[in-house]
C-alpha cells in the first residue's frame, strides 16, 4: 500500500480527477487480454509528457514502480502492476497532432486509438498500413511498445518500420526527442528504434512520428482452399518468388477450420486442409492482374477451391471466416494460451509438424492459424483449467513449441511481446551475454528500476 | 481525486439472496476473457474514457462483488448506473457477453441490498399504475426527468423543466392532450384474409408522440390489415429495468404478455425499438431467468413481434401508391434496439423508396444517441455529451429530417438539435411514410 502522501502528490501533478484510487478503480486497471490480475495502488491519467515527467520524478526519488499503460489489450501482461504501484494511463493524450501531406509525415499523441488514426490519413488519401486485429481499440503507444504487427505485415512491415521519431519521458522524469522527421539520420545510437518493442520499460511514450504513405487505389482479396497443409505453405512461397508480394496471406490449419465450421458452416470442400487468404492492394488494373497470376501460380499445389472476391461486401465475408477464428476456438476448450512463434516462411509447414507431435504427446488440442506470409504463426494451446494437470502439460507443451520454432531458425514471439507471461521463457531464445547487455541498457535508463519493473526478463 | 468514500451502503453485510441476481449470470460473467474490444464500441466509455465505465470494466466489477472483492455500495451503484443497455458492446462482442443483462442483474441486486431510490421507486409505482399512467403521468416516468410534474400544455419542445431532483437541463417534448389509445376503439377491423395486428404502443407513443400511433394506424390499414389495440396493455417496463427494480418488470411483463397473448394475433406489432427490445429479448433474457413457465410464454411472444418497418416491408408496402409527397431530404439514425437486432437494411430501404424522399446517410449512423432509459436522467450531460456527436452528423448530413424507429431516440435527437438551434425535424419512419396517406 502507498501512503496517503504519494497520492496527494500525484493530486498536487495532475487534478484531483484524473487519480483514483477507489477499490472499483484499482480492479478496472488490474487485468489486460492475458487475464492476469494484479492491482495497482493507485490509478493516474495525466495529460502531457510535462506531467507525466512530474510523476516520474517523483516516483524516482520515492523508489516507487509506475506501470504505463494504453488500452490494456495487451497479450503478455505488459501493463500489469504486479507488486503495486502507480499505473499511469496514458489515454487522455489522444490528439492527432499533424498530418503533413508534403512530407508524409504525421504527428501524434500515444493515446490515439490506432484505427482512428488510419481512417483520419485516409480521408486525406495517405495510408498507415499496421493492422493489428486490436486497431479498433488498441492506442498506437501500446502499439509502438510491443511493435505490433498484423497481416499487412507482409507487404508494409509491423509498427517499428513507420515510426520516425519519438518523444520519451525517462525513468528519471527526463524528456528527450529521438529520431526526427526526415528519411535520413544517423546522429548517435537509434534510440528510436531501442525504444519500440520496449514495452513501457525504458521510457513512456509521449509523442510519435509516423512515416505515411499514399493509399492504394484499390484491393482484392481472395480465398484458396489446398488439400495439404504442404500446399498451402508451398503456395506462399510460390506467390513470392513469382514476384507478387501480396498484402496480406493469412492461413488457417484444419483444426481451425473445423472450428469455425462448428458454428458457421463454412461450405469448405471436404477435402479442404488448409486455407490461405490472399489480398493484393495497388492499382485497379495490376491487382486484377496479379490476382489471375496468383491462381496460375497456385493451381498446381493442391487447389481445391479459389474464390475472388467480386466487390467489398465480398471481400468482407471472405474476411470474415478469418474474425471468426477467435470466438469459436472457446468451443474447443475454455482456457486458450494463445502464442504467436514465427519462423522462416519456408519453415511453416515443418513447425506445425513438430506442433503436430507436440500434440499428440501432450494430448491436448492446439489450433495453428496466422500470418503465413512473414511465417507468425499464432499457435493456440487449448485447455481446461478445471481438468487436473492440463496447466502444467499446457507449460510443458508451450515450452516445447518454443523450442520447436528456434530449432528452425525462428522466434518464440513475433508480437504480442514478452511482458509478465513469456518472461520466463526468454533464455530459450537469448543467451546469458545478450540478457546481461539488456539488463544493462535497462540499468542504465532506469537505475532504480522504477518503470514497469518484472516484465521482460526473467525473475 | 477519488478515494474510499463512507456511503451510507458500505460495508452493509449482504442480505441472504442479495447476490441470487449476479449468480443468475455467473456464466455469463465468466465468458468475458477481457480483451477489451468494447472499448471501441461502448459510447459510455466513448464520453468517459475511464475503465470503469466500459463494459469489461461493468463486468469485472460484477465478477468482484460475486468473489466478494468489491461492495455494493455507492460506487458500485454510480458504476452500474453507468450503461446504456444499448447492447452495443455485446453485438460486437467476440466472446457473446451479455453486458447488458449483467448490469441489470447487477442493478437488481443493488436495489434488493439497498432499496430503490426515491427516482426508481416513483417510476415503479408510476409505470405499474394505469391509473397515472391514463392520467399521463407516466410518460415523466418513462423519459426520465419529466414526469413529476404536470407538464404545461405549451407546444413543441421548447420547455426546459426546473425539476426537483433530476437533471434540469433537458427540453423536453409536449405531453399530448389525449393519450393515443384513448382515441381509438380498442378493434380497428380491416379487410377480410388480410392479417391481424396486434399492435403494442408503449408509453411514449401513447403519451408524447401520438403521432407515430397515427402514422402506424394509417399505414396498416391502407394494407387492409385489422389492428387490435389492446386496452390492457401496460408499459412494457424497461424504465423499471433500468433501475434494477425487476419486480416491477416482472409484474409488467406478466399483464402485457396476458393482454397480448388473448387476442389471435399474426403478428404482433411495435413501432418503439424499446418496447420492441424488451418484447424480443429483455422478457425473455430477464424475466424468464428464473420463471421456466414464463419464460415459454415470453418466447412464444417474442417470437411473433416484428418492428413495424420490418413488417410493412413484408406486407409489401408498396410506397408509390402512397402518392407523390413534398421533397423532403431524410436521413436515417439507427436505434440500439434496432440494430442489435440487425434491423438497419429494412427501413432505409423503405425510406429511399418513399416518393419525395431524397436519402442520405449520415456519418455515424449507427452510434448510440445516449438517451439509454433512465441514464440519461443520472447522467445528463454525459448523455449529452454522446449525443453531441450524432447532432453534428446530422447537420452535416444536410438533410430536413431526420427519421429513426425509437420515440425515445426521437426525443434524445430533439433535445440535441434543439439546443443547437437547428430546424432540423425530428421524425418516425412511419411518419415519413405515412406522409401522403389519407387518414
Ligand atoms: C483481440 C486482440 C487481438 C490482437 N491482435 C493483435 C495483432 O494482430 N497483432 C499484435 O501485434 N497484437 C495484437 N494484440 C495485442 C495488443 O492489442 C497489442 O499488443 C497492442 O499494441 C497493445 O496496445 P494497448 O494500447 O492495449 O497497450 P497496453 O496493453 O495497455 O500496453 C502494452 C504494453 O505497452 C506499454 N505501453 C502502453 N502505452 C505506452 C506508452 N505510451 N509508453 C510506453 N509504454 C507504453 C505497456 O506498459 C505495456 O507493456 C491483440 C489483442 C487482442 C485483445
Ligand atoms: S465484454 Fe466482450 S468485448 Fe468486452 S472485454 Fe469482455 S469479452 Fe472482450
Ligand atoms: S450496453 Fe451499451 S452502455 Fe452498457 S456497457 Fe454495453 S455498450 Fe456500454
Amino acid at each position: 500500500m502507498l501512503d496517503s502522501r504519494i497520492i496527494q502528490k500525484l493530486t498536487e501533478i495532475v487534478d484531483e480527477d484524473n487519480v483514483a484510487a477507489e477499490p472499483q478503480d484499482l480492479l478496472c486497471y488490474s487485468y489486460d487480454a492475458t487475464q492476469m490480475q494484479f492491482k495497482p495502488d493507485v490509478v493516474v491519467y495525466p495529460a502531457d509528457a510535462e506531467e507525466v515527467s512530474l510523476i516520474l520524478k517523483m516516483a524516482n526519488s520515492e523508489r516507487i514502480p509506475v506501470f504505463p499503460r494504453g488500452a490494456g489489450s495487451g497479450f503478455s501482461g505488459g501493463s500489469l502492476p504486479k507488486g503495486g504501484g502507480i499505473l499511469l494511463v496514458v489515454t487522455r493524450m489522444n490528439r492527432i497532432l499533424r498530418i503533413d501531406t508534403d512530407n508524409l509525415i504525421a504527428e501524434v499523441e500515444p493515446g490515439v486509438v490506432t484505427e482512428q488514426f488510419q481512417e483520419a490519413v485516409e480521408k486525406l488519401g495517405l495510408f498507415y498500413p499496421p493492422d493489428p486485429a486490436s486497431l479498433k481499440f488498441s492506442t498506437l503507444g501500446g502499439n509502438v511498445a510491443e511493435c505490433a504487427g498484423g497481416p499487412r505485415a507482409v507487404k508494409y512491415g509491423v509498427t517499428k518500420d513507420f515510426v520516425m521519431g519519438l518523444e520519451v519521458v525517462l525513468p528519471t522524469g527526463d524528456i528527450i526527442r529521438t529520431g526526427g522527421e526526415t528519411v535520413k539520420g544517423v546522429v548517435g545510437y537509434d534510440l528510436t528504434k531501442l525504444m519500440c518493442g520496449s514495452e513501457g520499460t525504458l521510457g513512456v511514450i509521449t509523442k510519435i512520428i509516423f512515416k505515411l504513405l499514399p493509399l492504394p487505389e484499390a484491393k482484392k482479396t481472395m480465398m484458396a482452399v489446398f488439400d495439404s497443409i504442404d500446399g498451402a505453405a508451398k503456395a506462399v512461397s510460390t506467390i513470392i518468388s513469382g514476384k507478387i508480394i501480396p498484402t496480406t496471406l493469412e492461413f488457417m490449419d484444419h483444426a481451425t477450420l473445423q472450428c469455425v465450421d462448428r458454428r458457421f458452416s463454412l461450405g469448405m470442400p471436404a477435402e479442404g486442409r488448409a486455407v490461405l487468404i490472399i489480398e493484393v492492394d495497388g492499382d485497379r488494373d495490376l491487382i486484377e492482374k496479379q490476382a489471375g497470376q496468383i491462381h496460375g501460380l497456385i493451381k498446381p499445389l493442391g487447389l481445391v477451391q479459389f474464390r475472388v472476391a467480386k466487390d467489398a461486401a465480398e471481400s468482407e465475408q471472405l474476411w470474415k471466416v478469418r474474425r471468426l477464428v477467435s470466438p469459436s476456438l472457446r468451443d474447443v476448450n475454455p482456457t486458450k494460451y494463445n502464442e504467436d512463434i514465427v519462423v522462416p516462411r519456408s519453415r511453416v509447414p515443418d513447425v506445425i509438424r513438430r506442433i503436430e507431435k507436440i500434440q499428440q504427446k501432450y494430448d491436448i488440442p492446439i489450433v495453428n492459424f496466422g500470418h503465413a506470409g512473414d511465417g507468425n504463426i499464432h499457435v493456440n494451446v487449448m485447455i481446461d483449467k478445471e481438468i487436473e494437470g492440463q496447466e502444467e502439460k499446457a507449460h510443458e507443451a508451450i515450452k516445447e513449441i518454443f523450442q520447436a520454432a528456434l530449432d528452425l531458425g525462428g522466434t518464440m514471439s513475433g508480437e504480442h511481446g514478452i511482458g509478465l507471461s513469456k518472461a520466463p521463457y526468454i533464455p530459450l531464445e537469448l543467451s546469458p551475454v545478450q540478457i546481461a547487455a539488456m539488463k544493462a541498457i535497462k540499468h542504465a535508463l532506469d537505475p532504480n528500476n522504477i518503470l514497469n519493473p518484472g516484465k521482460m526478463f526473467p525473475e | 481525486m477519488r478515494v474510499p468514500t463512507s456511503g451510507q451502503a458500505q460495508g452493509l453485510p449482504l442480505q441472504g439472496k442479495t447476490l441470487d441476481p449476479l449468480k443468475r449470470v455467473e456464466k455469463e460473467i465468466k465468458k468475458c476473457v477481457k480483451c477489451g474490444a468494447c472499448r471501441a464500441h461502448c459510447p459510455v466509455f466513448g464520453a468517459l474514457q475511464r475503465e470503469p465505465a466500459v463494459a469489461r470494466g461493468k463486468v469485472a466489477i460484477a465478477q468482484a462483488v460475486l468473489s466478494h472483492g468489491i461492495e455494493l455500495d455507492d460506487r458500485t451503484y454510480a458504476d452500474m448506473s453507468k450503461c446504456l443497455l444499448c447492447g452495443s458492446c455485446v453485438e460486437k462482442c467476440a466472446n457473446d457477453v451479455p453486458t447488458d443483462e449483467i448490469v441489470i442483474a447487477a442493478r437488481e441486486a443493488l436495489a434488493q441490498q439497498r432499496g430503490l431510490t426515491t427516482f426508481h421507486k416513483a417510476v415503479g409505482r408510476v409505470i405499474r399504475n394505469r391509473k397515472l399512467m391514463s392520467m399521463g403521468a407516466v410518460a415523466a416516468a418513462v423519459m426520465g426527468p419529466l414526469f413529476f410534474r404536470k407538464v404545461p400544455a405549451t407546444s413543441g419542445l421548447r420547455l426546459r423543466f426546473p425539476l426537483p431532483f433530476v437533471g434540469s437541463k433537458r427540453h423536453i417534448p409536449n405531453i399530448a392532450k389525449k393519450p393515443f389509445m384513448e382515441r381509438h376503439p380498442e378493434v380497428i377491423p380491416g379487410e377480410p384474409g388480410k392479417p391481424r395486428i396486434v399492435y403494442f404502443v408503449g408509453c411514449m407513443t401513447n403519451f408524447v408522440y401520438t403521432e407515430v400511433g397515427e402514422a402506424a394506424l394509417a399505414l396498416f390499414r391502407h394494407l387492409g390489415c385489422t389492428v387490435i389495440i389492446p386496452r390492457d396493455q401496460q408499459c412494457c417496463g424497461l424504465p423499471g429495468m433500468s433501475g434494477g427494480d425487476l419486480a416491477t418488470v416482472r409484474e409488467l411483463a406478466e399483464k402485457n404478455l396476458a393482454a397480448l397473448e388473448k387476442h389471435q394475433a399474426d403478428y404482433i406489432m411495435t413501432a418503439c425499438a424499446t418496447c420492441g427490445g424488451a418484447l424480443h429479448k429483455f422478457y425473455p433474457a430477464v424475466v424468464g431467468k428464473k420463471h421456466p413457465e414464463l419464460l415459454e410464454r415470453c418466447k412464444a411472444i417474442a417470437e411473433k413481434t416484428v418492428d413495424a418497418a420490418l413488417l410493412l416491408q413484408k406486407l409489401g408496402l408498396n410506397p408509390v401508391e402512397t402518392g407523390e409527397g413534398e421533397g423532403i431530404r431524410v436521413t436515417y439514425h439507427d436505434p440500439c434496439h434496432l440494430r442489435t437486432r440487425n434491423i438497419t437494411r429494412q427501413p432505409r430501404e423503405l425510406l429511399k423508396s418513399s416518393p419525395g424522399v431524397e436519402f442520405v446517410e449520415m456519418e455515424g449512423a449507427d452510434k448510440c444517441c445516449g438517451l439509454g432509459g433512465t441514464f440519461n436522467v443520472y447522467h445528463y450531460d454525459t448523455s449529452m455529451g454522446i449525443n453531441a456527436g450524432k447532432s453534428t452528423a446530422i447537420l452535416n448530413s444536410g438533410a430536413d429530417a431526420v427519421a429513426t424507429g425509437c420515440p425515445g431516440c426521437m426525443m434524445q435527437l430533439s433535445d440535441g438539435l434543439q439546443q443547437r438551434g437547428a430546424k432540423t425535424r425530428v421524425m418516425h419512419t412511419l411518419e415519413v411514410l405515412s406522409r401522403n396517406i389519407r387518414r
